[in-house]
């Protein structure tokens, strides 16, 4: 019994870290249909600025990553520009754009290697190591704050996009572009906020991951499965959806390593997405 | 006409004589200088160039100067077999040295094997086992049975203890290295009469490992057998902590906690994990020539941010490039078949001691070394450079201190 509920808390708050990955793909990917592959890098790009500030300054990791998002922001703004310049404005944008953001994802990951170097890095923070007894289920706390803030960090980007006028028309605009314009907001603007907005969230998202383990260059790679499957088993363009799909991920490949052994833990969370599209094709929450 | 003719003919002779001395032998390899090996394989690469100049200032191989022709493999083995046949065919190099890590060794044997080349290898746990080739010689310690000899030591170590331990759990990441340590750790179990009542892999990218060191702790076992590799290393020494594990031994094959950031990173994590090693600073260990070399390196890494002690990998990297040096030197030819029997047949003298090899390429002897971490003081680098916080608890004629058990934080 109590194998079983830490095998589900440790799913859940290990979930909520892939919700804090996938939020940005879910925007960009999910509501705006550009296939940033490019995504896992950019949260690598946040976990290394997290390294450096926390080793030179002693800054907690995620004040760093909240404090980065602004920049984040702008630089996904621009790479939007180019993107929209290059691909979208002229019909290119599935097979150009997305070998555009295959180089952009290689550039990112090589850039970092001819910085920093391809060693492990780490951060240090008072609670890293510590955990705590809630009854039978231990909770790392090295877990514990990740959960929290990406629970603060999705929440925050659901009711920023279902609330204010910028994040519905982000909403509209993947639905319809010209009914947009006819509203009076420019499309490209609100697409280009958006992407913005979805960088911004890599920021914070690369603190977490940074917070629990070590990472090198090329650790965004074995993300980018997961962070797309939890977008499409979400439903596109669903944000509730994304986090039950997150969250769904981490408690089924938590459940699987505990109780079957861990390396049937991918074959059975990605048989749970192929079954999921089987029965509902446009995933848990999607529009039909 | 007559001096003129013979001054050209002279001055022919002496830049064919010239051309000749300054043909430089190309020693090619491929190397894991990015992905999740890069950091350990650039410290190789700094050892093996610091050998190449040595060899160069003392007037190069055979009259010769050495040359390096290698193409980093981003520890992929898909890329290791076109490098090997680029350099082999397109590059045209005399002699052929392996990457780091048996990932990327294993793919080079097709390639190297099919053009009977003589094939130094840097830390590959047992890859001549099915291969069989007689011109594979592995300078990494492990012993004539590596699978089996690897973990031997951590083994013997707990079959010694008093009372002696009953069960051992197993628990490996997905790939060729681990799975060849795990399948070792089971001979060793079951011919020392422990029982194994946890036996399973993980796939490489898993990001947490408290879900694993729970299910393991679910079955009691006294003995913890790890193989891993960095990054997961560090998870499940981390998660080992976070879930108060209660073996009485925890280690065996995790790769990365021998690596420099790793250690400092981890800190008092490490306390008690008893770990497989090849050299630490040990006055058991004090090599001709290992301190002046390590030294050099520490020069040398110091602004490329490698590991800036270099006690795992970089010596041995330095042994093998002695070992076909010597071997080239001594026959006094590049002929693959004269230097593969000459390395067969001697001992030779590297900075990590005497180095024989077996008929299969492994060493004659093992000299695996099981160390314990003691005393760790958080977020120190320089205790790891001396005596005291690594001690060797294995093999006997190497031991340094005397083991604290049970394992506990």
């Amino acid at each position: 019994m109590d194998l079983f509920a830490n095998a589900i808390v440790a799913g859940i708050l290990l979930g909520a870290f892939y919700a804090a990955v996938a939020v940005g793909l879910a925007i960009t990917f999910g509501q705006l249909d550009i296939v940033n592959i490019a995504h896992p890098a950019f949260v690598i790009v946040g976990s290394y600025i997290a390294w450096i500030v926390n080793a030179r300054l002693g800054l907690d990791p995620v004040l760093v990553g909240v404090l980065a998002s602004p920049v984040f922001f702008l630089v996904g703004a621009l790479v939007y520009r180019v993107y929209y310049a290059a691909f979208e404005r002229t019909g290119q944008e599935s097979l150009s754009g997305l070998a555009f953001f295959f180089g952009v994802m290689f550039i990112v990951e090589v850039s970092l290697i001819l910085a920093y170097g391809v060693d492990y890095r780490s951060v240090s923070a008072a609670y890293i190591g510590k955990s705590f007894e809630l009854g039978p289920v231990g909770v790392p706390l090295r877990l514990l704050v990740p959960f929290v803030v990406a629970g603060l960090m999705t929440g925050g980007v659901w009711l920023y996009l279902s609330r204010t006028f910028t994040g519905r028309a982000i909403l509209a605009v993947a639905q319809d572009r010209l009914a947009l314009q006819l509203m009076g907001a420019d499309p490209v603007r609100v697409k280009q906020f958006a992407f913005g907005l979805a960088i911004a969230t890599t920021a914070i998202a690369g603190a977490l991951l940074i917070i629990i383990g070590p990472v090198e260059p090329s650790l965004g790679r074995v993300y980018i499965g997961r962070a797309f499957a939890i977008v499409v088993l979400g439903g596109m363009g669903s944000i509730p959806g994304m986090v039950v799909a997150a969250l769904l991920l981490g408690v089924v490949e938590s459940f699987v390593s505990t109780f079957a052994g861990p390396s049937w833990a991918p074959a059975v969370s990605f048989g749970a997405l192929l079954v999921t599209l089987a029965v509902r094709p446009a995933g848990l929450f999607g529009r039909a | 006409m007559r001096f003129a003719q013979w001054c050209a003919a002279l001055a022919a002779l002496l830049l064919a004589g010239a051309a000749a001395a300054a043909d430089p032998i190309k020693i090619g390899f491929s190397m894991a200088l990015t992905g999740p090996l890069g950091g350990n394989g650039q410290a190789a690469l700094i050892a093996m160039e610091i050998w190449k100049d040595d060899v160069n200032k003392a007037g190069g191989l055979l009259g010769r100067p050495v040359e390096f022709v290698y193409y980093d493999d981003a520890t992929s083995p898909a890329k290791v077999p076109g490098i090997y046949t680029k350099l082999l065919d397109v590059d045209k190099v005399d002699l052929v040295v392996s990457s780091y890590g048996t990932n990327v060794i294993a793919p080079a044997m097709s390639v190297v094997m099919r053009k009977h080349m003589a094939f130094p290898a840097l830390f590959g746990l047992a890859v001549n086992d099915q291969f069989g080739y007689d011109r594979y010689f592995q300078i990494m310690p492990a012993g004539p049975e590596p699978k089996v000899d690897w973990s031997r030591g951590f083994f013997e170590l707990a079959a010694a203890q008093n009372p002696k331990p009953k069960t051992v759990a197993i628990i490996a990441s997905d790939s060729e290295f681990a799975l060849n340590a795990a399948a070792g750790a089971r001979k060793n179990a079951q011919s020392l009469g422990f029982q194994i009542v946890y036996d399973k892999t993980y796939p490489p990218p898993t990001t947490d490992f408290t879900p694993i060191v729970r299910a393991i702790q679910a079955e009691n076992p006294d003995v913890v057998f790890v193989a891993s590799y960095p990054p997961d290393s560090v998870g499940m020494a981390k998660a080992a902590h976070e879930v108060g594990l209660k073996a009485k031994m925890f280690g065996g094959g995790m790769v990365g906690l021998q690596y420099a950031s790793l250690q400092k990173s981890l800190g008092p994590l490490l306390e008690n994990i008893i770990n497989y090693d090849f050299w630490v600073p040990a006055p058991t260990l004090d090599f001709p020539g290992v301190n002046e070399f390590l030294k050099k390196y520490q020069a040398a890494a110091k602004d490329k941010k490698v590991d800036p002690l270099g006690h795992y990998l970089p010596p041995y990297a330095y042994a093998y490039m002695q070992v076909l040096g010597q071997a080239v030197e001594a026959t006094k030819s590049l002929d693959q078949g004269k230097l593969s029997d000459y390395m067969h047949e001697n001992t030779f003298k590297t900075v990590v001691g005497d180095v024989k090899f077996g008929k299969n390429g492994e060493w004659a002897t093992s000299r695996m070394l099981m160390v314990q971490f003691r005393n760790i003081k958080p977020d120190d680098l320089e205790q790891f450079a001396h005596v005291g916080s690594r001690i060797v608890l294995y093999p006997p004629a190497f031991k340094s201190g005397d083991i604290v058990y049970p394992y506990k934080q």
